[in-house]
């Protein structure tokens, strides 16, 4: 049962979106959204991990019994985190010191294995790379929007530091919002993170009440 | 139903397989890991310690010695024509969200040549504005020592210090005045061992 490449897309970045849709990864979510960078490079680097351990699951799930799933799923997330945390610790240094802080928290992260649970241990390998790949750029988009909104809210600034993770050439991103020290401090502090993302939720849910929608319940995946 | 072990089997098999490859990956990236690692404390030295000051590699240069808790405490020292003209090591400030990690560079004569935080969980927007990158206020600290301001100046504004605390957070400000502060003692104490030439 083979599931469509639109629907895998979709389901990534709108309907079934991790955060948005499933209510997954709050923990990562809540802790590394004071900034707009801070959530896209925290997307980006569950986006490489989610692929890569989708991929690895599809490969491997015809040798993989009932029984031991989940402490295999669990321990190709964590070898993926070590991986990408090593490989870039040695190769990507400068993007290490920015990025470097949140590559073990996707451990803490149950979307990556919410996906190989739901859809990678029962579709085919390219089907389930994509759907890594799609809800981990649906995560990062998620992420770099509550970002952005806590940061304008708390700091008065969009996609501040935006070089330190994305090279020079991208401080053009940079802008001052609102002046600066007016800014609603709560907004950065951990019940920023909530109210912003319920806010958020509230939005998407009536985006898709308009758009005539049946509103899903969290939690249930598409396949 | 199949039986047990083919469980245990698999799982195994999966260990083993992962753990060979973080093993190999281990392997390739050790030695940039730890010249990268080396590198970074380099620069962060090379803020609390000026170049001008030494012809030495002061990250090779290390005394161990034992701190107020009896923990051992690495002082890098920065030489010149073969005479220690300062030390840097790290010192504890205790601040709003926990331990405030700092970077304090001395000259021989008790001056304070450079202070930078390297790691803490002071409140962003509040407390965070002790990093170079947010404010200059740390910086205000390079050139002082010990008697200057005396030590019962020692303080932020509010408790009758000379410190000016940020609008809004106090306890950030005054956890890092006063880890400059036992740092500097601690130099003044252990000054000899710190300054000879081996």
């Amino acid at each position: 049962m083979a599931t469509s490449y639109r629907t895998i897309i979709r389901d990534g970045l709108w309907d079934n979106n991790g955060v948005f849709g499933m209510i997954l990864g709050m923990c990562p979510t809540m802790a590394m959204t004071t900034s707009a960078t801070n959530g896209f490079g925290m997307g980006l680097a569950t986006a490489v991990v989610m692929a890569a351990s989708n991929l690895l699951v599809a490969m491997f799930r015809g040798y993989i019994t009932q029984e031991v799933r989940i402490p295999v799923y669990i321990l190709i997330v964590a070898a993926m985190v070590t991986l990408v945390d090593l490989t870039m610790n040695a190769w990507m240094h400068e993007l290490y010191k920015v990025l470097g802080l949140f590559i073990p928290l996707i451990v803490s992260n149950c979307l990556p294995l919410a996906r190989l649970e739901a859809f990678a241990a029962k579709e085919p390998v390219m089907p389930s790379l994509m759907d890594g790949i799609f809800m981990g750029i649906g995560f990062t988009l998620s992420l770099t929007v509550i970002g952005a909104v806590r940061e304008v809210a708390g700091s008065g600034t969009l996609f501040w530091d935006a070089h330190l993770l994305l090279g020079p050439a991208f401080s053009f991103m940079e802008t001052r919002i609102l002046p600066a020290d007016t800014g609603v401090l709560l907004a950065i502090l951990p019940p920023g993170g909530f109210l912003v993302t319920g806010l958020l939720l509230v939005v998407k849910r009536m985006l898709d009440l308009a758009a005539g929608k049946e509103i899903r319940m969290a939690g249930a995946h598409s396949v | 139903m199949k039986p047990s072990w083919i469980h245990a089997l698999i799982l195994g098999i999966f260990c083993t397989g992962f753990g060979a490859l973080l093993a190999v990956t281990n392997q390739f990236t050790a030695d940039s890991i730890e010249l990268r690692a080396v590198e970074d404390k380099q620069n962060s030295l090379a803020q609390v310690i000026p170049d001008s000051i030494h012809d030495n590699n002061p990250v090779k240069d290390v005394v161990l010695l034992k701190d107020h808790e009896g923990k051992e405490l690495t002082v890098y020292r920065a030489t010149r024509d073969g005479k220690v003209t300062g030390v840097a090591y790290e010192i504890l400030g205790s601040g709003y969200g926990g331990e405030i990690r700092l970077m304090l560079g001395v000259a021989a004569d008790g001056k304070v040549t450079g202070v930078r935080a390297t790691a803490h969980k002071e409140t962003p927007g509040l407390g965070d504005k002790i990093n170079t990158a947010k404010t200059d206020w740390i910086t205000r600290f390079t050139g002082l020592s010990l008697g200057n301001p005396p030590v019962e100046k020692w303080k932020v504004k509010k408790d009758g210090g000379q410190f000016d605390q940020f609008s809004g957070a106090t306890i950030t400000p005054l956890g890092v005045v006063l880890a400059i502060r036992r740092g500097l003692e601690f130099f003044a104490e252990n000054k000899t061992q710190m300054l000879e030439v081996r």
